[in-house]
């Protein structure tokens, strides 16, 4: 009996509560509402140039660009009075974080992030609108244009290039001499690329493959295939960011190469089916793979290092030409900045010959402005400038849902590659018909 | 009004009730009453603040159009949960989590009692044994996961190399490299990590059994599998009830493992869905609302499963 009574009277107090707290949440979801869905804040009174007046900036990049960010940072820092403090968010945390700082309005004065996400960003009102600033820039023209591009939603600007990371094809000279093949010239076609694997792979040497893949890693697979379907003057994604034409008989020709060498022994280096991106690099760095794309910047850091002699080609197309794939981060001022004139003098000057040359060329970097990149590299390595070539020709894939079709673990375009490389190729139309449905929705 | 309603109950008990007149009687009770109620009230809050807030928040945004990075912009009931149902991915991924949590309760359970046998019978190494058994529950998950994808690494690990003289497997191939080889990975790591924890609560049930009743058992002339069966399992069901509803309820919350060792993959699949509510809300769509909404139908799943449990171990008010 007593036991009852105590029942129903907790049972009571308990309903109070939760109508107490619906109360309160309802209150927070309600200030939450008013925060989000924020206009552009036009940034029309900062003057050219932007102000230097000693103010204290914050700035978020992410930890693979640590050596960049810094040089930047610290370049700015002794040269300027406004000072910017940098502050470098895990590679995985940046979406959460950035997230979470747009909900209660705490995002850093400058925010640069992989231009992937950055079409994302832009269109969810994170970057304030630098139409303006960006068009009046005097370097404009010289600055490659797919972090511009990235940043551009309805004819607004919002972005910079911040950093530029490229991809090329890169082969162990020393495995070609042994394979018979002529250590100074790459591959310029497909199938160029494709005899070049197998020749390698014919050595028969234990732990050498002909190439590498990493097979679990979207963003690996994107930088390394996309600028072979791009060289061959095709798209990889329609101008929209809507539609996957990755089942094009080149991008089919291409998993076909890959299929054969998947199949023979030593083909396809071990573990690349498996491969989720963190060690992908590595195979080629220890002297095991013949030939394969890789990141400009992780390349250019082996020249002096490794045992064996490294050479560096654009990217060929699938039945020629070439391109590379500009990755890297994208630069720009947040919405909740209350600095935006004092944010425009560290971007305005960060596009500046001067400091592209010294932040970026000086340091073995792949810079942003044409210019530089043509005539800042005089004393740096050959294989460097070949690199910097490519850049012209390279291009940046543009979709609101890039990160979710192919960027993230599992994306379906991961799988349309598993499937086309490793298992039923026949799968590969319905596979491209599940990237655009996420690029769509 | 709860005031009141509380009060009743207060009355019957209370021995100042028989002895004083209808007036001290009320002030007393009511005395008594406050009382009651600042005891109970720090509890009561954090459990308002901690508990029925967030679940009350949750459900809110389940049933709002909440982005990740554009906030809450109104209600869009039931958008979110036909949106979550038209996933590929759930299917997948509530298929997978309960392979996995039956998986590592069948195993771990038998494991536990086996250990909690040992150390309770072992006399010469009982500390050694208890202590060794325990330790790997004083690291963290992720801690363990990170120690357990090195051991597993192909570059770094030596478990590659001894699978390759015992079992014949490819060198360079990654054991999280193939849906089987992942789970089990992830299944050894969950067993290492929790088998001493369980093995500390069945021991401590094996423990509040009083010897009176082997003794009694003893001179009834039962034999060891005639007092396991009648005696250890009948006055350990609460103990098992418990490390069962936690092992399993654990396991259909797996995340931290998975998101370590695995990252759902090879190809998704082990994906588990705590998982997949993290990269609804963080990684792919970015949407809290519809991980709000897959959070909402965990959490009923839960509460239903762990019902039918005690349920089904007859576990009556007083057992609890």
């Amino acid at each position: 009996m007593k036991h009852n009574a105590h029942g129903r009277g907790r049972g009571r107090i308990a309903l109070g509560a939760v109508a107490a707290v619906t109360g309160v949440a309802l209150t927070l979801a309600g200030c939450g509402s008013s925060s989000g869905g924020d206009d552009d804040k036009a940034a029309s009174a900062i003057p050219t140039g932007g102000t230097d007046d000693g103010t204290s900036l914050t700035m978020w990049s992410r930890a693979p660009l640590e050596k960049q960010a810094t040089n930047a940072v610290n370049e700015y820092n002794k040269t300027h009075k406004n000072q910017v403090k940098l502050e470098l968010l895990p590679n995985d945390d940046v979406e959460g974080k950035v997230g979470a700082a747009v909900q209660t309005g705490s995002l850093p004065d400058i925010l640069a992030g992989d231009v992937v996400r950055v079409p994302y960003w832009t269109e969810q009102g994170i970057f304030m609108d630098l139409t303006k600033q960006i068009d009046s820039l005097p370097e404009k023209a010289d600055l490659q244009s797919g972090h511009i591009k990235a940043g551009t939603v309805d004819g607004k600007e919002h972005t910079l290039p911040f950093v530029t990371d490229i991809s090329v094809m890169v082969w162990n000279k020393d495995l070609y001499k042994e394979a018979g093949l002529d250590p100074d010239k790459g591959p310029t076609t497909l199938q160029e690329f494709e005899d070049q694997a197998m020749a390698v792979a014919k050595l028969g040497k234990k732990d050498v493959a002909g190439t590498y893949l990493a097979g679990q890693s979207g963003g690996a697979l994107v930088f390394t295939l996309f600028p072979m379907i791009w060289g061959n003057g095709e798209k990889a994604i329609n101008d929209e960011g809507t539609e996957s034409l990755m089942a094009s008989d080149s991008a089919k020709k291409l998993y076909a190469a890959y299929a054969d060498l998947a199949k023979t022994p030593n083909g396809l280096g071990a573990g690349s089916k498996e491969e989720t991106g963190a060690t992908w690099t590595a195979p080629f760095q220890n002297g095991k793979i013949g030939v394969m794309q890789y990141p400009a910047t992780a390349v250019s850091a082996l020249f002096d290092t490794s045992k064996f002699d490294i050479g560096v080609a654009p990217i060929p197309g699938v039945d020629g030409g070439s391109s590379t794939f500009l990755g890297g981060d994208a630069i720009g001022v947040s919405k909740d900045s209350k600095h935006e004139a004092q944010a425009w003098n560290f971007l305005s000057w960060l596009m500046t010959e001067d400091a592209q040359q010294k932040v970026f060329a000086d340091n073995n970097d792949t810079a942003s402005n044409l210019k530089v990149l043509e005539n800042g590299y005089k004393d740096a390595d050959p294989r460097t400038v070949i690199a910097n070539s490519t850049i012209k020709d390279g291009q940046t894939p543009i979709a609101v849902n890039f990160n979710e079709a192919f960027n993230a673990a599992g994306s379906p375009w991961q799988i349309l590659v598993q499937d086309a490389v490793w298992g039923d190729a026949s799968k590969v139309d319905s596979d491209n018909d599940a990237i655009t449905s996420t690029l769509g929705q | 009004m709860s005031q009141s309603t509380y009060a009743e109950p207060v009355v019957a008990p209370s021995p100042l009730a028989t002895s004083s007149s209808g007036r001290r009687r009320r002030t007393a009770t009511q005395l008594e009453n406050r009382r009651g109620w600042l005891f109970a009230s720090p509890t009561a809050l954090l459990l308002v603040v901690l508990f029925v807030a967030p679940v009350v928040v949750v459900v809110v945004m389940a049933c709002s159009h909440w982005t990740l990075l554009g906030g809450a912009q109104g209600g869009n009931f039931p958008d979110n949960f036909t949106k979550l149902f038209s996933d590929p991915l759930l299917g997948k991924s509530i298929g997978f989590t309960l392979k996995y949590t039956a998986l590592t309760t069948l195993i771990l359970m038998p494991i536990a009692y086996g250990l909690a046998l040992l150390v309770q019978e072992s006399r010469r190494w009982n500390t050694f044994l208890r202590t060794a058994i325990l330790v790997p529950s004083a690291l963290g998950i992720a801690s363990a996961s990170l120690l357990f994808y090195a051991l597993y690494s192909p570059q770094v690990g030596p478990i590659n190399g001894i699978l390759e003289k015992v079992a014949g497997t490819e060198a360079g191939a990654s054991i999280l490299g193939t849906p089987g080889g992942a789970l089990w990975a992830t299944v050894v790591l969950v067993v290492w990590r929790f088998a001493g924890y369980y093995m500390l609560l069945t021991m401590v049930g094996l423990q509040a059994i009083p010897s009176e009743v082997y003794e009694a058992a003893r001179i009834d002339g039962a034999g060891r599998l005639r007092t396991l069966r009648s005696i250890t399992l009948p006055l350990l069901r609460p103990t098992i009830a418990m490390t069962m509803i936690l092992s399993i309820t654990g396991s259909l919350l797996a995340f931290d493992q998975f998101y370590i060792l695995t990252k759902g993959g090879p190809n998704n699949s082990t994906l588990t869905i705590v998982q997949l509510i993290y990269r609804d809300a963080f990684e792919t769509r970015k949407d809290l609302g519809l991980a709000a909404a897959l959070s909402v139908l965990l959490l009923l799943a839960l509460v239903i499963i762990n019902m039918i449990q005690l349920r089904a171990l007859k576990l009556d008010a007083d057992e609890k």
